[in-house]
């Protein structure tokens, strides 16, 4: 641990000063540089995403909805919806923190297939291109969920282009899923069972696993749906007697357990901050490992809590009505272990602690509101009103940004070798947590008195909760740009971080901050559970005593 | 330590630089196909699933729709395709042996029955497309579930285009790996590329094995 040096960056070879120029960002094989262009670019797909969102809540600041045109208003939440699904939240935790983190966490020199990897960049700007540029030539009007038979049949938007976007974006899904599940098979080190990995580890084997089996069939639903749409005849056509609720069906298979491959990650990310931020192994380890693959199975039988009102039989209704509530139990072993866990913890309050507590205590309003529209008859009464807006807002942004943000705090130091400002970032924290909340409780409210979702304009008695709800995106705009802007400037007038600044476990920690091509200057050899704080404090101690004796003699 | 890894790395042709060994590296390819084998079997999955809800509604649509499939060029296809699932057996076991003339021999073998298999598909979708039987305004069936067989035809067209995909992709892989063949690039400890392709071809086959009885042989008992 050099921590008395400076500098150390400048002289020792990393990952990032290994090699310059685009040539070597653009054909690397590297897992820790292909994380970093997936950083580049689903930044750049968040703002895009966050840009319609701007407009759409300004177009709601009136009753009238006088900002755009009701069309242009289909347009701009249709995109808001593709572009933050499928080009930020799906590849946000997996492909930048889990590609940077899983190798090291297990101990290996990268993927277990590398250029597979960057495979999957590329296939991932491919679809984020043709996403774009369907929305150039003139949007999309279906919703994010491309329902039948109005996104094959009577929809103008380039519904084509859209879904084909979608379908290669989903094989970089597949792939990336494919490739960590191969590495944590048979990547491991020596000594590295599987009930020593770190939670986030085991958080996203189970998203791998909703990855990969899960994408393949909306790809065929949206091929399939691409066919129609050209040859004008297909299966979910109902004048040959398909069934557009069956695209319904397929298209929920997977985008139900989807919302799993985005929440899943951030409950691994928490896993490590819990731990690391109380000096505390988690609380129930096995358990909450397991809870994350108990979500994931459950998350492929409960697909039909999105056709409550769509003409489903009641008996289907309510076998999915009892399954979706099943997801609360592993959801809230989760919570509970984690609140166990901060029980007599050493807890200390940097920025991803924050982050931490404001997942924990978001995720389980949001998870409470699901089980309100997993009822039968509420559903009825809130199907298509704000209410279920503000609830996925609730589990996506408040748990899975939450996530995504605390998780990059927290490895920031890892990746670039350099600490954020402290301050502002806590700063950011509360500012997020704040207009977060102003932006999306009062859309519960409204979906409570029925305001329906999707509408340009509104009754004017709705407008004051509007307003609120405006000024709250306002607020989290901003507080998204700080993180950006002080990250940015990090990189370069940051103060440079030691290899463990948080004193966190993690093999990831025992490598300098950034971390060398191989990862490892030798393969590291596991002897102890995770989260062993007191082995940790064993191990500083001997390197103490060891710097003492060589100064010495 | 660093060092002994290194030096293992320079005596092992094929090892890459991530794996700790040859095990690990073939155990990880290994793992990697039957997985993406299983998103495969997802993928075709949700035809699957379609075709046996629209099968279950509308039983007669899809017997009377069978009919006018040609069962003798269905019959053919499964038995080349079969024949090609042998060779390509044969071309594995080929290079476990080292036997490399017979390796090479046995993929150009594959390539053909791959070949004869497409051309036949090729005449019988031509065949639909005389008959008037692609579905779209110019499908003619008559009887109260006319409809309904183009919803069949619509079937037809998805899993079998999509089976075909496979095989035309397939044929671009087995060209690749006779021109590795040929420049002797595998050996009997080092052949992960034929092996792994052979568990896709398998594949590929096994779908049409499902595909062809659930096409073509629908009712045929009771006619």
């Amino acid at each position: 641990m050099s921590t008395s040096n400076p500098s150390p960056n400048d002289r020792r070879q990393h990952y990032l000063n290994a090699a310059y120029g685009l040539r070597s960002w653009l054909l690397t094989v590297d897992h820790k540089r292909i994380a970093l262009l997936y950083l580049g670019s689903i930044t750049f797909f968040f703002f895009i995403g966050g840009s319609f969102a701007v407009m759409i809540r300004m177009n709601l600041l009136t009753p009238d909805g006088s900002f755009l045109q009701a069309e242009t208003y289909n347009k701009f939440f249709t995109m808001h919806g593709l572009v933050m699904i499928f080009f930020f939240l799906i590849p946000s935790i997996p492909a930048v923190l889990g590609n940077f983190l899983i190798p090291m966490m297990v101990g290996a020199k990268d993927l277990a297939f590398p250029r597979l990897n960057l495979l999957s960049w590329y296939l991932y700007i491919i679809g984020g291109v043709m996403a774009l540029s369907a929305a150039a030539l003139g949007g999309v009007d279906t919703g994010w969920t491309f329902y039948t038979p109005y996104s094959s049949t009577y929809s103008n938007g380039n519904v084509v282009i859209m879904g084909v976007g979608a379908f290669v974006a989903g094989f970089s899904s597949i792939l990336t899923g494919l490739n960590f599940i191969v590495t944590i098979h048979k990547m491991r080190c020596p000594g590295l069972t599987w009930f020593r990995l770190p939670l986030f580890v085991w958080a996203m084997y189970a998203t791998s696993v909703i990855q990969i089996l899960g994408t393949p069939v909306i790809a065929i639903t949206l091929l399939l749906l691409a066919a129609e749409r050209i040859f004008h005849v297909g299966i979910f056509d109902p004048r040959i007697g398909g069934d557009p609720v069956l695209f319904q069906h397929f298209f929920w298979f997977y985008s139900h357990p989807a919302v799993y491959i985005m929440i899943l990650p951030a409950m691994g990310v928490i896993s490590e901050l819990v731990a690391t931020f109380s000096r505390k192994r988690i609380f129930g380890y096995n358990l909450v490992a397991f809870s994350s693959v108990a979500i994931a199975m459950l998350s492929f039988l409960v697909w039909g809590h999105h056709l409550f009102v769509s003409g489903q039989s009641i008996y289907a209704g309510l076998v999915f009505s009892v399954l979706s509530f099943m997801v609360a139990i592993p959801s809230a072993i989760k919570v509970f272990n984690w609140t166990a866990t901060f029980y007599r913890g050493s807890i200390s309050y940097d920025t991803p602690m924050m982050y931490c507590f404001g997942f924990i205590g978001l995720f389980t309003m949001g998870g409470v509101t699901g089980l309100l529209l997993a009822s039968l008859a509420v559903d009825v009464h809130l199907h298509d009103t704000y209410f279920v807006i503000a609830h996925f807002h609730y589990i996506m942004v408040g748990g899975a940004v939450m996530g995504y943000l605390g998780g990059m705090h927290f490895w920031w130091p890892k990746i670039t070798g350099r600490m954020y400002p402290e301050i502002w970032a806590r700063f950011a924290a509360v500012i997020i947590f704040v207009g977060f909340n102003l932006t999306f409780f009062p859309q519960f409210m409204l979906g409570y008195l029925g305001m329906p979702r999707r509408y340009h304009a509104y009754p004017a008695e709705f407008q004051v909760l509007n307003v609120m709800s405006t000024a709250g995106a306002s607020i989290l705009g901003l507080g998204y740009l700080i993180p950006m802007i002080y990250f940015i400037w990090s990189m370069r007038y940051g103060k440079p971080a030691p290899p463990n600044p948080w004193g966190a476990t993690g093999l990831e920690w025992r490598t300098p901050s950034p971390p060398p091509t191989e990862n490892f200057e030798e393969i590291p050899v596991v002897t102890e559970e995770a989260y062993d704080f007191e082995a940790l404090a064993r191990r500083d101690a001997a390197a103490l005593r060891n710097e003492g004796e060589l100064q010495n003699g | 330590m660093a060092d002994h890894a290194a030096a293992a790395h320079a005596h092992t042709p094929g090892l890459r630089h991530h794996f700790v060994d040859m095990d690990q590296q073939r155990e990880s390819a290994r793992l990697g196909m039957w997985l993406f084998l299983l998103t495969e079997i997802m993928f075709f999955g949700g035809l699957f699933t379609g075709y046996a809800i629209y099968r279950f509604s509308y039983p007669e649509a899809w017997r009377l729709a069978s009919h006018h499939l040609d069962v003798a060029l269905g019959a053919i296809n499964t038995g080349v395709l079969i024949l090609s699932s042998l060779t390509m057996a044969l071309a594995v076991r080929s290079a476990a042996t080292g036997k490399k003339q017979l390796l090479i021999l046995f993929l150009i073998a594959t390539l053909v029955f791959g070949l004869v298999f497409l051309g036949i598909k090729a005449k019988e979708y031509h065949d639909k497309f005389e008959h008037h039987l692609i579905p779209g305004t110019t499908f003619e069936a008559e009887g109260p579930w006319a409809h309904q067989e183009m919803l069949f035809y619509c079937f037809y067209f998805a899993m079998t285009g999509m089976h075909a995909l496979h095989m035309i992709i397939g044929m671009v892989g087995l060209l690749i790996l006779i021109r590795m063949s040929m420049n002797n690039k595998f050996s009997p400890e080092y052949h992960p590329h034929i092996e792994l392709f052979g568990l896709y071809w398998h594949f590929v086959d096994i779908v049409w094995i499902f595909l062809f009885p659930l096409l073509y042989l629908i009712g045929r008992h009771a006619a």
